[in-house]
């Protein structure tokens, strides 16, 4: 792969930044009655999203799950309309329609946000089959849960792409936890990459709190995929501060296993990093630091003055 | 003794079949198991074994010969020395209700079908119709492909995709595994992604295997995305019962579907409205649902051959007029409506009016109230379970648009509401039958 520039070092630390800024700001606007419903966050797994977008393609797809804030803002989406979504307001994304967990960008090939655990796995595969359809060089990246790896559609998935050799590259986030039951509780048999192996889908792990060995291992993963050799699986490991959603303590697991983890934070070992290159200074560090804040606040800000959408669009968008 | 070979039952909906090939001749010594003959049914070419021994005296058809009834002497077996006694009209002694109700159901079908006179077209099955259709789209836009169990080198499970893998290659006529939940969610992947998929459940029963990314990805993610991302696909294959294949095999999916917004819901009842609403499906942007009805697939009857003919979604049929009582029905009821239309003026004279809905969502409220303004009395004929059906709905618009109009409480002819028996004579008890949609017809008449 391609050695990492400085700018590609700062471009690692500002989606990183923007993303666990923007879930904290989430945070607080659930907190306050601002967003409603069911609300994901994505803090602490910053790393798995960001070493993918770096080797991603434009005309490339990406689908996910429910937990997507963080996937839209690194597939270059506007944190101003994403907060303007969560507050169900009508310059969100889908137009106050979606919430949280239904968001989609067609122009930025970011298909959803699937509520749904498990759906999205037909449907990437289904994306990657047209980009092979059109033959476009382009892959469909579909992340999975670790929850969703009991989900049978998602083996028929896998089936499928392998049969037909279809450009998809599965990313497994394996956060530990699907909703409040710990993988090893749910999933028998711990490594989940090698659930491809007897549909003849290679597969590793990676470390998902390193950003640099994401890139390393996506990288890898995305040209296997973009030769037309079929399908490919990471599992990335990683783990999420906060509960499953909003609502969720997390009184299943311990207050010593999380503050483990964080001292292992992605987003500190990119700027020890770029401190240790040099590529930028403590000063500078500073300086994105607070732009990223007003970024934030200015899409909050931006969110709360968006208008509700009208009554008349009940009924809009129903058929086409 | 002579020994006389059947045409034999192959499939639980075939009444007659082709002789394709016979492979003994005259003269020929067989013995139990031997091939003897290529008989094509209703859904594929079978070989057909003998089950005795013998020597071949006769072959009463030859090879070409169509539409033998099921049960009909087709050749006969015994020693060198026997005369060949059978004559080609025997029949079988033995034959059975089973058989017997078979043929009376689908001589009444068609004689239905050949009355059609609509347009201008050669008369041909409803598997033909849906066939040509998906062809001729097919052949205007490359976006357009074909996914499900069996429809590619198999043709088909019921002949619906026949010979489209031969044009169209292995490309656009994909088999895929036994995999519903599977197939169907990355068909809908490929229609948000822009391509124009249409999917054959090989029956809709195992669409509830993938009912999830049909009403959850498919109808909603339109509107989840703000309009930005539509979904045109087609889910097709026969729904309803076809011939005692029991609770799990026979079910009428008409409501459950035409419940939720963001699909259409087509029900076509002969071969001319299957072809002009089957393109209108197609070239819609939206998921439809196109159910179709196994039992009406060799149907015979006029089409347009226009292939831009089109019959827009949301609109009912007038099937015939009348100034009496109004029947509301869809699909292979429309058949069992009309029989009943006729006993009806025969006996009792009166004029019923059917309206055919042909599209059960966006249903075509406007015809069915006109309809009942002039009637004043209501009659709906569905197969589907009773409870939440389609006239259920259908009755409620009715009583919220036309009460003053209403000379009777509307009365709805369903299936019995419970699973569907395998036995015959329940089979027969559990559908909705001629004599139970006269007798409802007596009863918002309140004649006894």
């Amino acid at each position: 792969m391609q050695i990492l520039k400085k700018q590609d070092y700062l471009k690692i630390y500002n989606y990183m930044l923007k993303i666990r800024r923007f879930e904290e700001r989430a945070s607080q606007l659930y907190g306050m009655g601002h967003i409603g419903g069911f609300c994901h966050l994505y803090i602490g797994q910053e790393a798995v999203v960001v070493g993918v977008l770096m080797t991603i393609e434009k005309n490339d797809s990406v689908v996910t799950t429910y937990r997507d804030h963080g996937h839209m803002i690194a597939r270059g989406l506007d944190p101003k309309k994403i907060m303007a979504e969560l507050t169900g307001r009508e310059d969100g994304y889908s137009a106050g329609k979606g919430g949280s967990m239904h968001m989609f960008s067609k122009e930025n090939n970011f298909y959803g946000g699937h509520g749904i655990v498990g759906a999205q796995v037909p449907i990437g595969t289904g994306i990657a089959f047209s980009h092979k359809y059109n033959e476009e060089k382009n892959i469909c990246r579909t992340y999975i849960g670790d929850g969703a790896m009991n989900n049978g559609q998602v083996f028929e998935a896998f089936n499928i792409a392998s049969l037909w050799k279809l450009p998809v590259l599965y990313i497994i986030e394996n956060n530990k936890y699907g909703m409040g039951t710990s993988v090893d509780r749910a999933a028998a048999g711990l490594d989940l990459f090698k659930r491809g192996e007897a549909f003849g889908i290679p597969g590793e792990k990676v470390d998902g709190m390193n950003v640099f060995k994401v890139i390393e291992a996506a990288d890898k993963a995305g040209k296997y995929v973009r030769e037309g050799n079929g399908p490919y699986i990471i599992e990335v490991q990683t783990y999420r501060y906060r509960g499953h959603s909003m609502s969720d303590p997390a009184k299943y697991r311990t207050k010593e296993e999380l503050e483990n983890y964080k001292e292992t934070d992605p987003i500190d070992i990119v700027k020890e990093q770029i401190l240790k290159k040099k590529f930028a200074t403590e000063k500078e560090i500073e300086k994105i630091n607070k732009d990223i804040l007003d970024e934030i606040k200015n899409a909050a800000e931006f969110a709360l003055n968006s208008k509700f959408p009208k009554d008349s669009e009940l009924y809009t968008d129903v058929y086409i | 003794m002579s020994i006389e070979i059947l045409m034999p039952a192959l499939s639980p909906t075939m009444t007659e079949g082709n002789l394709s090939k016979w492979l003994v001749k005259k003269g020929d010594k067989v013995k139990a198991g031997d091939l003897i003959a290529e008989i094509e049914t209703d859904k594929a070419t079978m070989e057909v074994e003998a089950v005795d021994e013998g020597i071949v005296l006769d072959l009463l058809y030859k090879e070409g010969d169509l539409n033998i009834p099921v049960n009909k002497v087709i050749a006969v077996l015994g020693t060198k020395d026997e005369k060949v006694e059978t004559k080609k009209e025997t029949t079988n002694s033995k034959l059975n209700i089973n058989e017997n109700e078979k043929k009376e159901n689908k001589s009444d079908l068609k004689k239905d079908i050949s009355i059609e006179n609509k347009q201008n077209g050669e008369f041909i099955t409803m598997r033909e119709a849906l066939r040509d259709t998906m062809a001729e789209e097919m052949r205007k836009d490359k976006n357009i492909y074909i996914l499900g169990e069996e429809v590619a080198e198999y043709q088909g499970a019921y002949k619906v995709t026949q010979n489209l893998l031969d044009e169209f290659g292995d490309k656009r006529v994909i088999d895929t595994p036994i995999s519903e939940h599977g197939f169907t969610g990355l068909a809908v992947g490929s229609a948000f992604k822009g391509l124009r998929p249409i999917l054959e459940f090989m029956t809709f029963n195992f669409s509830m295997q993938a009912i999830d990314q049909i009403i959850n990805s498919a109808a909603k993610t339109l509107y989840m995305s703000g309009g930005q991302i539509n979904c045109p696909i087609v889910f097709r294959g026969p729904n309803g019962a076809a011939a005692q294949v029991a609770a799990q095999h026979s079910q009428d999916f008409s409501s459950w579907y035409s419940h939720c917004p963001g699909l259409k819901v087509i029900a076509p009842s002969t071969p001319y409205n299957a072809k002009g609403l089957l393109r209108s499906s197609i070239l819609d942007n939206n998921p439809v649902i196109f159910l179709e009805n196994e039992i009406l697939y060799g149907l015979k009857g006029q089409v347009n051959n226009d292939k831009d003919f089109t019959i827009p979604i949301g609109k009912a049929n007038i099937e015939q007029e009348g100034k009496d009582v109004t029947i509301v029905t869809y699909s292979i009821m429309l058949h069992k409506s009309k029989e009943a239309a006729k006993k009806i003026k025969e006996e009792l004279n009166l004029d019923v009016e059917i309206i055919d809905l042909q599209t059960l969502r966006p249903l075509d409220t406007y015809t069915i109230i006109n309809s009942v303004k002039k009637t004043n009395r209501l009659v709906t004929v569905e197969e589907s379970w009773p409870f939440g059906s389609i006239g259920s709905e259908v009755a409620n618009i009715v009583q919220r648009e036309a009460f003053d109009y209403l000379d009777s409480p509307v009365i709805k002819v369903n299936s019995a509401d419970v699973p569907m028996p395998y036995s015959l004579s329940l089979e027969k008890l559990y559908l909705p039958q001629v004599e139970n949609i006269v007798k409802a017809v007596k009863e918002v008449s309140y004649i006894k």
